[in-house]
C-alpha cells in the first residue's frame, strides 16, 4: 500500500505560491487517513458483533427450545433415575377376566452356604436339619466338611425359617433374594395355568420360567419388560371356574367316574369361561410327570385339551345340520332307520338292539338313531362330510394358547371308505378332544360362523367364516333343544335356561384293539339358552356308572347330563345370565260400567 | 456513572451465580429425594404385591366355601340361583325415612339396615 504523505511538497509549494494555508492540506490528508482506519475498525467490530450475536442467538435459542419442549412434553422424572422403580417383578401377573389374581410373584429368600467361611459346620448342619426336616443331616455334614466352597441348601424359604436360620448365627449361611411364583387359588384352573420353575439360578436372582399351560405359552410375553407390568388377562371367570370344578368333583364322586372334564365357552367370542379337568394338581407344588404307564392317568393330563376320545352320538348333529343346510332333508323328512343296517361286511346297530323303523329327522336326533344318522350321512357323501368336519376344526389341533394345545391332535382315519364315513357320522372312529367338540358346537350355536377357542380376554379377532347357513344352524339348535325336552337329555333340563344339547356314550377302545364292554366315555354337549345361544358347555365323564332305580347305567343321559344340568344351574346365574321366564299374562281391564264389550276379529 | 454500572453488573453476576449455586444444590437434593421416594415406591409396590397375593389367597374359593359352611348357622348363605333374579318392577320402593327424632339417646347412629334384616343380595346393588 502506498502511504500518501501528509504534506505533499508539490501541493504545498503550489499553495504557498497562491498564498493559501498549507496546513489545510495536511488536515485534509489526515482526515482521509483517519477515515480509512475507521472503516477498517468498523468492519472488524461488525464481524465481532455478528459472531457475538450468533453466539447469543444460539445460546438463547437452545434455552428457548429446551423450555418449549419442557413445557410441551409430558412431565416425567429425569430418565437417569427412573430405572430403579420400573423393574419391580420380572414376571407379570395372570388374572381372570375380572382382574382377580390367578398367579402372582412373592419375594422370598433362598439359602446357600459357604462352608469354608463356617465357624461350626457340625453344629450348623444339626441346627439346619432341625429347622428343615426334609434335609438329611448326613448329607449336610458331608457337604459342609468337604472341599466344596459353595452349597445350595434351599431354593425357597419362608420368613419364619429365615429368622430361624438367622438365629443360628453362622456366618457361612447366606441368603439370596428369590422371586417365587404363587398360585393363590391352589388347585383351581391348575391345568390352564400349568406351573413354573426356576431357570438359570444365581445368588442374587433366579429366572422364573413357565413349564406348562398358559405360563409356558406366554413365557416370552410374561417376561417382557416392555409390557410395563401389565397383567395377562385370561378369559376365565374365577367364580364360574370354582363352581364348575366343585360340581364336577361331586359329579365324579356320585357317578364313580375315573376322570371328568368340563368346558364352558362363550359362543360369540370363543372365550373359555371355565375349563376343568379332574383329577387335578396344585400348581404351587407341581407333581412330576409319570415316566411309565399311561400318561392320561397322571393328574397333569389335561383331558379337555389333550384327551382323544371318540365322542359318540354328540357328533350326530353335524351330518344332520349339513344335510339341512344343503336342503337334502328338512326336520320333518321321514328316513328309513330299520336296524340293523349292513354296510359291506359291517352291521350298524342301534343302542341296546332297538329298531326304530321309519323316523323323522328330528326324531333321529331325539332318539339318537345310529342307522338314521348313517342314512343322512350317505345322502351327503364322504367328501362333503369330511369337508364340514375339517371346517369345524376336527382335523387339526385346537389353536388354544396353551403349551399342551398342539399335542391334542385328533385321531382322524386316513382313508375314508363307506364304513368309516358311517361310523364317523355317529362319532366313532374319529377321536378328538372335548375342546374340539365345544368349538364345533359353538360354531353351530353361533349361527354357523366359525368360532376359534381362546383363553385371552377381549382380544380383537377376525369374524369367522360361515360354515353353515344361519337358518340351518338355528334349526340344528332347535333339534338339540328337542333332545333335552323329550329325548335322551331330559335330565339336563334346567328351568329357565332352555338347554339344548346332545348326549353321547362311546365305548372306550382297548389299547390292544377292540372296545371294552363295560367302560365308556359319556359326554354331554350343550348350548344355552336355545333361543339366543350364549354359552356352550361340554361335559365328559370317564368310565362313569350311575346306580339308579333301574340298576347300573352308563349312558350319558344318566351320568353326564345330570352333572351338566347342575353345572348350568350353578354357573349360569354367576355369569349374570337371566332365566327366561314365561311370557307375562296379558292384562285384562276391568269391564266397563255400561256392560259394553269391545270385540275385534 | 460508568463505574456505578460496572458495580451493578458485577453485583448482578454475583447474585446470579449465588442463585445458580443454590439452585444446583436444590436440584441435587430433589433428585436425591426422588431416588428415595422411588425406592420407597418400589418397596410399597412390593408390599402391595404381597398384600394382593394375600388377599387373593384369603379369598380363594375353597376357603370361602369352607367359611360359608362353618358359619351356615349365622349367615345361611346358599349358592346363587336363578330364582334370585327379579324384575325391577318387583323390587319394593324403600320406605320413606322416618322423621329424625332429635333424640338424646345413644343409639342415634345411622345404620344401613336394621338388625336381623337379611344381608344385601347381589342384585340389590345393581342400579
Amino acid at each position: 500500500m502506498i502511504r500518501t504523505p501528509l504534506r505533499p511538497l508539490a501541493r504545498i509549494l503550489r499553495a504557498r505560491e497562491k498564498g493559501e494555508n498549507p496546513d489545510v492540506i495536511e488536515a485534509e490528508n489526515l482526515a482521509q487517513r483517519h477515515a480509512v482506519i475507521q472503516d477498517a475498525a468498523r468492519g472488524r467490530a461488525q464481524g465481532r458483533l455478528t459472531i457475538m450475536a450468533m453466539a447469543f442467538v444460539v445460546a438463547f435459542g437452545a434455552v428457548g427450545v429446551r423450555m418449549g419442549t419442557l413445557a410441551a412434553a409430558q412431565p416425567t422424572e429425569p430418565s437417569a433415575m427412573a430405572s430403579s422403580a420400573a423393574i419391580i417383578s420380572q414376571r407379570a401377573d395372570i388374572t381372570d377376566r375380572h382382574g382377580r389374581v390367578l398367579a402372582t410373584n412373592l419375594l422370598t429368600h433362598s439359602l446357600y452356604a459357604h462352608p469354608r467361611q463356617m465357624v461350626d459346620p457340625e453344629g450348623a448342619a444339626k441346627k439346619l436339619a432341625a429347622i428343615f426336616p426334609d434335609l438329611s443331616l448326613e448329607r449336610l455334614q458331608k457337604d459342609f466338611s468337604g472341599k466344596r466352597s459353595f452349597v445350595w441348601i434351599k431354593k425357597k424359604i419362608s420368613p419364619e425359617q429365615m429368622q430361624a436360620v438367622h438365629d443360628i448365627g453362622e456366618p457361612g449361611l447366606l441368603f439370596g433374594p428369590r422371586e417365587m411364583r404363587l398360585y393363590p387359588n391352589g388347585r383351581i384352573a391348575s391345568h390352564i395355568l400349568g406351573g413354573s420353575t426356576f431357570g438359570k439360578e444365581d445368588v442374587a436372582s433366579a429366572e422364573v420360567i413357565g413349564v406348562a399351560g398358559v405360563e409356558k405359552a406366554f413365557d416370552r410375553w410374561l417376561r417382557d419388560p416392555g409390557n410395563d407390568g401389565a397383567p395377562l388377562t385370561l378369559s376365565l371367570d374365577l367364580s364360574a371356574q370354582a363352581a364348575m370344578e366343585e360340581v364336577l368333583a361331586n359329579g365324579m364322586k356320585v357317578m364313580n367316574a375315573k376322570g371328568a372334564t368340563g368346558i364352558l365357552m362363550e359362543v360369540k367370542t370363543g372365550e373359555i369361561v371355565a375349563m376343568a379337568s379332574l383329577p387335578d394338581f396344585d400348581p404351587n407344588d407341581r407333581p412330576r410327570p409319570l415316566l411309565k404307564g399311561d400318561p392320561s392317568d397322571s393328574p397333569l393330563f389335561n383331558r379337555a385339551v389333550q384327551g382323544q376320545y371318540e365322542l359318540g352320538s354328540t357328533f350326530k348333529i353335524f351330518p344332520v345340520a349339513q344335510a339341512i343346510d344343503l336342503k337334502l332333508v328338512s326336520p320333518t323328512t321321514m328316513i328309513n332307520a330299520n336296524a340293523p343296517m349292513k354296510i359291506g361286511k359291517y352291521l350298524i346297530n342301534e343302542f341296546r338292539g332297538h329298531n326304530y323303523g321309519t323316523l323323522s329327522v328330528t326324531d333321529i336326533i331325539v332318539k339318537s338313531s345310529n342307522v338314521g344318522t348313517v342314512r343322512v350321512a350317505q345322502l351327503l357323501g364322504p367328501e362333503r362330510q369330511k369337508d364340514l368336519l375339517e371346517k369345524l376344526g376336527f382335523f387339526e389341533p385346537t389353536p388354544i394358547e396353551m403349551s399342551e394345545g398342539p399335542t391334542g391332535k385328533p385321531l382322524v382315519p386316513k382313508r375314508w371308505p363307506a364304513v368309516t364315513s358311517a361310523t364317523v357320522a355317529f362319532g366313532h372312529g374319529l377321536a378328538a378332544s372335548p375342546l374340539h367338540l365345544a368349538t364345533a358346537y359353538a360354531t353351530v350355536a353361533n349361527g354357523g360362523k366359525r368360532v376359534t377357542p381362546t383363553l385371552i380376554h377381549d382380544r380383537t379377532r377376525r369374524e369367522g367364516e360361515q360354515v353353515l347357513s344361519p337358518s340351518a344352524a338355528h334349526t340344528a339348535v332347535q333339534l338339540l333343544r328337542q333332545v333335552v325336552i323329550r329325548g335322551s337329555g331330559r335330565s339336563a333340563n334346567v328351568e329357565g335356561y332352555e338347554v339344548a344339547g346332545k348326549t353321547g356314550t362311546a365305548d372306550k377302545p382297548r389299547p390292544t384293539g377292540g372296545y371294552y364292554g363295560n367302560k365308556v366315555v359319556s359326554t354331554f354337549a350343550s348350548t344355552f339358552p336355545a333361543s339366543d345361544p350364549q354359552y356352550v358347555l361340554v361335559l365328559s365323564l370317564d368310565e362313569p356308572s350311575a346306580i339308579g332305580a333301574g340298576g347300573e347305567s352308563r349312558t350319558a343321559g344318566a351320568t353326564s347330563a345330570p352333572v351338566a344340568a347342575e353345572v348350568i344351574r350353578r354357573v349360569a346365574p354367576l355369569l349374570g345370565l337371566r332365566p327366561q321366564v314365561e311370557k307375562p299374562l296379558p292384562m285384562i281391564e276391568r269391564p266397563l260400567d255400561d256392560e259394553l264389550k269391545l270385540v275385534s276379529n | 456513572m460508568r463505574s456505578v454500572l460496572y458495580l451493578l453488573t458485577t453485583l448482578a453476576v454475583m447474585g446470579m451465580a449465588f442463585w445458580a449455586y443454590r439452585e444446583n444444590y436444590a436440584t441435587q437434593a430433589a433428585l436425591q429425594e426422588m431416588t428415595h421416594v422411588q425406592r420407597e415406591i418400589g418397596t410399597l409396590r412390593e408390599d402391595l404385591g404381597v398384600l394382593r397375593a394375600e388377599w387373593s389367597y384369603l379369598n380363594r374359593p375353597d376357603r370361602l366355601r369352607e367359611l360359608v359352611n362353618l358359619n351356615f348357622e349365622k349367615l345361611k348363605l346358599v349358592p346363587f340361583t336363578s330364582d334370585q333374579f327379579v324384575e325391577v318392577g318387583q323390587v319394593a320402593f324403600p320406605r320413606p325415612a322416618a322423621p329424625v327424632v332429635s333424640a338424646t339417646g345413644t343409639d342415634a347412629m345411622p345404620i344401613e339396615r336394621p338388625a336381623g334384616f337379611p344381608p344385601m343380595r347381589p342384585q340389590e346393588r345393581m342400579p
